[in-house]
């Protein structure tokens, strides 16, 4: 059973300290939804958990090994990432694509085996993109690229899946489904999932736990029912929210302008 | 299927223009002479094809290749549809590495070693230079490779004039940094052979990891790739193949651009094939650019990097306006 955890990790950009002594673990089966205010380190976070960034101090294992001691191919058939840029000017296939999934088990001789050819279209059929297979990658919608990143991702056959606001060029359904995906993944194959989130909702609709950042801390860190409360999104993201309760999960909304509000600002109207 | 068809066509053109190449010339030399000439009956058309043409067609084929090959590589590791050794300022600065040792009196054989050192400096400056905004963008990198051949150009032009060993062969030289594959010995061809056949098999070798590079650096590092010796070694493959042209024919721009991008329209977007493509339809492309050269206006001959600029150039426009919908 693999874990990934994050230990007193400090790190940051020139000088500027982000993550503050960050304690993280994750399970198999696990969604982790990262959430927090713009500038809280989540993303920072994420690209320490995967190697990516070297904390200046602490460190990340997966199953009780630094990854800071293995080298970047060791990493990532351990970490896959999910980019949150996929765009590019050429025109890959989304089999191709899907392929670099292997990058990291290729030999000198970048040959790929007829396993990888298998693992590259297993990752495909669990996405429901083999008929996409032979599609070029920028001619696709963005649902669609989506999903092929992801099977990219997938392809990796790695224990830990990292996202980056995995949903962000996407509208609301295929939010939604690229999520459902992950969260059967997770389930299926026992993946740890990590995955910075902005939209609360959906963390509070999908994800197993919240982990709450603000200024480079760990704020809370649990089920997202006790995690989303009024006062802990008051606390952390400012006034003018509210959170309501439905089909038995937070939710969080804009607060209504109050009626003092209203008569404020059509004074401020007035006044012009 | 369709990879063997255009392999099997690329080859296929290369040995129709490297016949054309040696059966075609200033000077009119009928079949038989020619064939007579290949296989060592000594004449005067005997020495024209042996010492003149077949070393010309075989520098352009060796030049061109090399060209197309550095030109998918730097293609594939910017992510940028524009880059060429040419237009990121690589080329010239081989050429003033290449000036450098020839103004100092080197050897023959140091010459492409000093253009290698030139390209690799030029390269690395480039790719530093492209990266100070963070990420690579089109356009910097372009501003960067601008900035660069200007000022190497003005370096090349400032030793060129204030040597005396080369204001000698002035004419020779501004010739040869145009772009010509006139005068080339057996002896530095079989030097600039080896050093494209080694360039052409560590491009091929590094060819899928530069795939990794598609969506960015980050995302090839999450994939595996470990960035610092991935980059090196392709910027390094880069140099040593645009150094080995450079030292052959001087400045010949936009084969490393028109080459790799036509191919991607028919072979998609693969490093691996792409590379291996790369040769033979960058030695066809440059042995009938060559061909025109010294026919066009015979018994003058024109520079061959003329010809691939009036044909590269406007190409590269069309790319750039096209592109720009893309790029930020």
């Amino acid at each position: 059973m693999t874990t990934l955890c994050a230990r007193e990790v400090r790190a940051g950009y020139d000088h500027r300290e982000v993550l503050r002594g960050i304690d993280l673990d994750a399970g198999p089966g696990e969604i982790v939804a990262l959430v927090g205010p713009n500038g809280a380190g989540k993303s920072t976070l994420l690209r320490v958990l995967a190697g990516l960034v070297r904390p200046t101090s602490g460190s990340v294992m997966i199953d009780g090994v630094d990854i800071a001691t293995l080298d970047r191919a060791a990493v990532a058939r351990h970490i896959a990432v999910v980019p949150q840029i996929f765009e590019t000017l050429f025109p890959f296939t989304v089999r191709e694509v899907v392929t670099l999934g292997r990058t990291s088990r290729m030999g000198t001789l970048g040959l790929l085996s007829a396993g990888d050819a298998l693992a590259v279209r297993r990752a495909l059929e669990e996405l429901d993109s083999l008929d996409l297979a032979e599609r070029r990658i920028d001619r696709i919608s963005g649902g669609e690229r989506q999903r092929a990143v992801l099977a990219m991702a997938l392809a990796q056959e790695a224990e830990v899946l990292l996202l980056d606001e995995p949903t962000a060029h996407l509208d609301p359904a295929h939010q939604r489904a690229a999520l459902e995906h992950v969260a059967r993944l997770a389930r299926e194959r026992g993946l740890v999932v990590v995955a910075v989130l902005h939209d609360l909702n959906l963390a509070s609709a999908l994800a197993s736990r919240v982990v709450v950042l603000d200024d480079g801390a760990v704020v809370r860190d649990g089920d997202p029912r006790e995690v989303i409360t009024a006062a802990l999104v008051h606390e952390v993201f400012g006034p003018g929210l509210t959170v309501i309760a439905h089909e038995g999960r937070p939710f969080v909304l804009p607060a209504a302008q109050t009626a003092a509000e209203r008569a404020s600002r059509s004074a401020q109207v007035d006044a012009i | 299927m369709r990879t063997t068809v255009v392999f099997t066509i690329l080859m296929a053109a290369l040995v129709v223009s490297a016949a054309a190449g040696v059966f075609i010339g200033a000077v009119a030399i009928g079949p038989g002479d020619v064939l007579g000439a290949l296989l060592g009956t000594d004449s005067t058309s005997g020495t024209i094809i042996r010492e003149l043409r077949l070393p010309r067609v075989l520098g352009a084929a060796l030049v061109g290749g090399a060209l197309a090959g550095a030109g998918t590589l730097l293609q594939g590791l910017l992510r940028n549809p524009l880059a060429d050794p040419f237009v990121t300022g690589t080329s010239a600065g081989a050429s003033l590495g290449a000036v450098i040792a020839v103004a100092l009196g080197a050897s023959a054989a140091i010459v492409p070693l000093a253009a290698f050192a030139g390209a690799i400096a030029a390269i690395t400056l480039v790719w530093r230079l492209a990266r100070l905004g963070g990420g690579t963008t089109v356009l910097t990198v372009l501003l960067a490779g601008v900035v660069h051949t200007s000022f190497a150009g003005a370096i090349v032009t400032l030793i060129l004039v204030s040597s005396d060993r080369l204001a000698l062969r002035l004419r020779a030289v501004l010739g040869w940094l145009q772009g010509g594959v006139s005068v080339i010995s057996w002896s530095e061809l079989a030097v600039a052979a080896a050093v494209i056949a080694v360039g052409i098999a560590a491009a091929v070798l590094l060819a899928p990891r530069i795939d990794a590079y598609a969506f960015g650096e980050e995302t090839a590092a999450a994939l595996g790739i470990n960035l610092d010796r991935t980059t090196g070694a392709v910027l390094a493959t880069t140099a040593l193949l645009t150094g080995a042209a450079v030292a052959i024919a001087g400045l010949v721009g936009f084969v490393g651009l028109v080459i790799p991008h036509a191919l991607r329209f028919v072979l998609g977007a693969t490093h691996r094939r792409l590379l291996i493509a790369s040769f033979p339809a960058g030695a066809a492309a440059l042995v009938l650019a060559d061909l025109g050269a010294r026919t066009m206006l015979a018994p003058a001959e024109l520079p061959v990097g003329v010809i691939t600029g009036i044909i590269g150039a406007p190409f590269f426009l069309v790319l750039l306006v096209r592109s720009r919908r893309v790029i930020v």
